[in-house]
């Protein structure tokens, strides 16, 4: 069976990386995208709603808000 | 009421936050998925003809979509931020339907592409031929397998299959995998949008080689790429066509008010007319293009609210009918969850929730009007997409045509008709979603989940901010990006 070089796979890799010309502008796009993305908006602005319930604990948060949100009050006509 | 309760801003603003963003992000798939395309036939050529030529031809198209991916890549994970925050009551009553196809995606194109795209780049001289053409190929693979389980997600939302609303865990779990991976209104929606990929990315190289030419550069690079997008472009957008045909007769069989809105027909019936502008009509037409029958029934938008009794004897119930019914499953769902309720009484009522779960979504509209999309939004949406898809198809037929008679070059108005084909191209990709969302409010899911609902209670004014965050953000980004394109074309293929 043949095996993978790993040292081969990097320095594929690194030359690569260390080859590029217009590449480098992308990547840096890339990079200030994912801090934007990853740091700004996720950590100040992006907090999942159900964050810190336990998994038994979402169902009655997501069954409040969802009885919360009709407001009909439970009068309905019967079947 | 939710509608008194709701800030109508929260929704507003929650909806237009996410329409900006799944706006921006549709900017880039489409010319991923067709550019792919149309390098992987060049480096093809090259690995069949051993000429430099379509080497230097594919590396250069491959230069313009490493751009395009790169300012692309991850804006789609701005789409899942927003469904935990704004929309977390949707993310969780959906459960793993919609986890699993994204978890799998996410998967996908991360090993795919990260692995296929460094070899098509950083490849060249270091591994065979072969082994490089087969990256390329994989890396479109991998882009294509990516929207495959986005469309399935996004497929689910419309036409919901394959699972069990479970009142104990408040969401819907999945009961039959196949029938939500291979829905036939997933496979239709992906052939149409991946198509319109393909139309996309070959309606860009043709209008960036009819540029060339018109510049007077680069000519045997334009035409020969011309060549090839054209022909990709026509197979694509007859595909296109084939596709949105038999999805039209779905949207009539599954999302009927989407169709009355897309042709705002306010009352149906038999030969219903096709609406070529307002005032013009076909008649008939929409009955064929929906039924597939000349004389086939197509309800409007008042039959659908009062009820009516369609020509093969099934009653459809009127909204009122309908809503009355939803809330007979809110009220259940309310008595099941509630601590004091007897389990007697519980078992009662999570037997009447089931047998009006496919209401439950009615029993929060507070009109049956709330069921009526915006029809004009919907109705010109529908009339950019079609007509931009037969503008395209004629300027691809007569560029193609005039190629190979050899006299392109001298028809400059049609090189000028070809390079504004770009906008047209993505107005049209735009507008098909714009009918395929706005077309289905008010609804989140289809009949069980309207956007009221959905939505998280959040401080309107913080949504307002992120939205304006975006704006610049994405303005910023795609004027990056269309500067350095444009750099790049200007520039043209290195030697």
């Amino acid at each position: 069976m043949k095996v993978i070089d790993v040292t081969a796979v990097w320095r594929f890799y690194r030359d690569g990386f260390r080859a590029m010309t217009w590449g480098r502008t992308l990547w840096v796009i890339i990079l200030l995208k994912l801090f934007i993305l990853f740091v700004v908006l996720r950590v100040c602005f992006f907090r999942p709603a159900l964050a810190g319930l336990d998994e038994s604990q979402k169902p009655r948060a997501v069954a409040g808000e969802l009885l919360r949100a009709d407001r009909s009050g439970g009068n309905s006509a019967q079947p | 009421m939710l509608l008194n309760l709701i800030e109508p801003a929260l929704i507003d603003w929650s909806r237009a936050q996410f329409a900006l963003t799944a706006c921006y992000h549709w900017l880039f798939v489409p010319l991923t998925l067709g550019l792919a395309v149309v390098m992987a036939i060049m480096e093809t050529l090259y690995v069949i003809r051993r000429d430099p030529f379509w080497k230097r031809a594919a590396r250069f198209w491959m230069k313009l979509f490493g751009i395009n991916f790169a300012v692309g890549v991850a804006t789609g994970l701005i789409l899942e931020f927003e469904f935990g925050t704004n929309w977390s009551n949707y993310s969780w009553f959906v459960g793993d339907i919609f986890g699993a196809p994204l978890a799998i995606e996410g998967i996908v194109a991360f090993f795919m592409e990260a692995t296929f795209i460094a070899v098509m780049y950083f490849g060249w001289n270091k591994v065979s031929r072969g082994f490089h053409l087969a990256a390329t190929w994989l890396t479109g693979v991998g882009a294509t397998l990516s929207a495959w389980w986005i469309l399935v997600a996004n497929s689910w939302m419309q036409h919901p299959v394959g699972m069990q609303f479970n009142p104990d865990t408040v969401r819907n779990e999945m009961m039959d995998f196949f029938a939500v991976a291979f829905s036939p209104v997933a496979v239709v929606k992906f052939c149409h949008t991946v198509l319109s990929g393909w139309l996309t990315g070959a309606v860009f190289v043709a209008g960036v080689s009819c540029w060339y030419l018109l510049r007077r550069r680069e000519q045997p690079l334009a035409f020969a790429s011309l060549r090839i997008a054209t022909v990709v472009g026509l197979v694509a957008a007859l595909g296109v066509m084939a596709t949105g045909d038999t999805s039209g007769v779905q949207v009539a069989r599954h999302q009927p008010m989407k169709l009355a809105a897309m042709e705002g027909l306010e009352r149906g019936g038999r030969r219903a007319p096709f609406s070529l502008v307002p005032g013009v009509e076909v008649p008939g037409a929409l009955s064929l293009l929906a039924t597939h029958d000349v004389d086939g029934y197509v309800p409007g938008i008042r039959d659908l609210l009062d009820g009516y009794v369609h020509p093969d004897g099934t009653v459809v119930l009127s909204a009122d009918e309908k809503i009355r019914r939803g809330r007979v499953a809110l009220d259940a769902f309310r008595t099941f969850r509630a601590d004091t309720t007897a389990p007697a009484a519980k078992a009662e009522a999570r037997q009447r929730l089931m047998d009006h779960m496919p209401y439950f979504g009615y029993g929060y509209l507070s009109s049956p009007e709330r069921l009526v999309p915006p029809v004009g939004l919907t109705y010109w949406a529908f009339r950019v997409m079609v007509g931009g898809g037969m503008f395209l198809l004629v300027v691809l037929a007569a560029l193609l045509f005039f190629e190979r008679r050899g006299t392109l070059g001298r028809r400059r108005w049609l090189l000028h008709a070809g390079l504004w084909s770009i906008p047209v191209v993505y107005a049209a990709g735009q507008a098909g979603w714009i009918v395929a969302e706005v077309g289905r409010q008010p609804w989140a899911i289809q009949d069980l989940l309207p956007v009221e609902a959905a939505v998280s209670r959040l401080d309107p004014a913080a949504v307002q901010t992120t939205f304006f965050i975006f704006l610049v953000l994405f303005t910023v980004l795609l004027v990056a990006e269309l500067r350095i394109l444009c750099r790049a074309v200007r520039k043209g293929p290195e030697d």
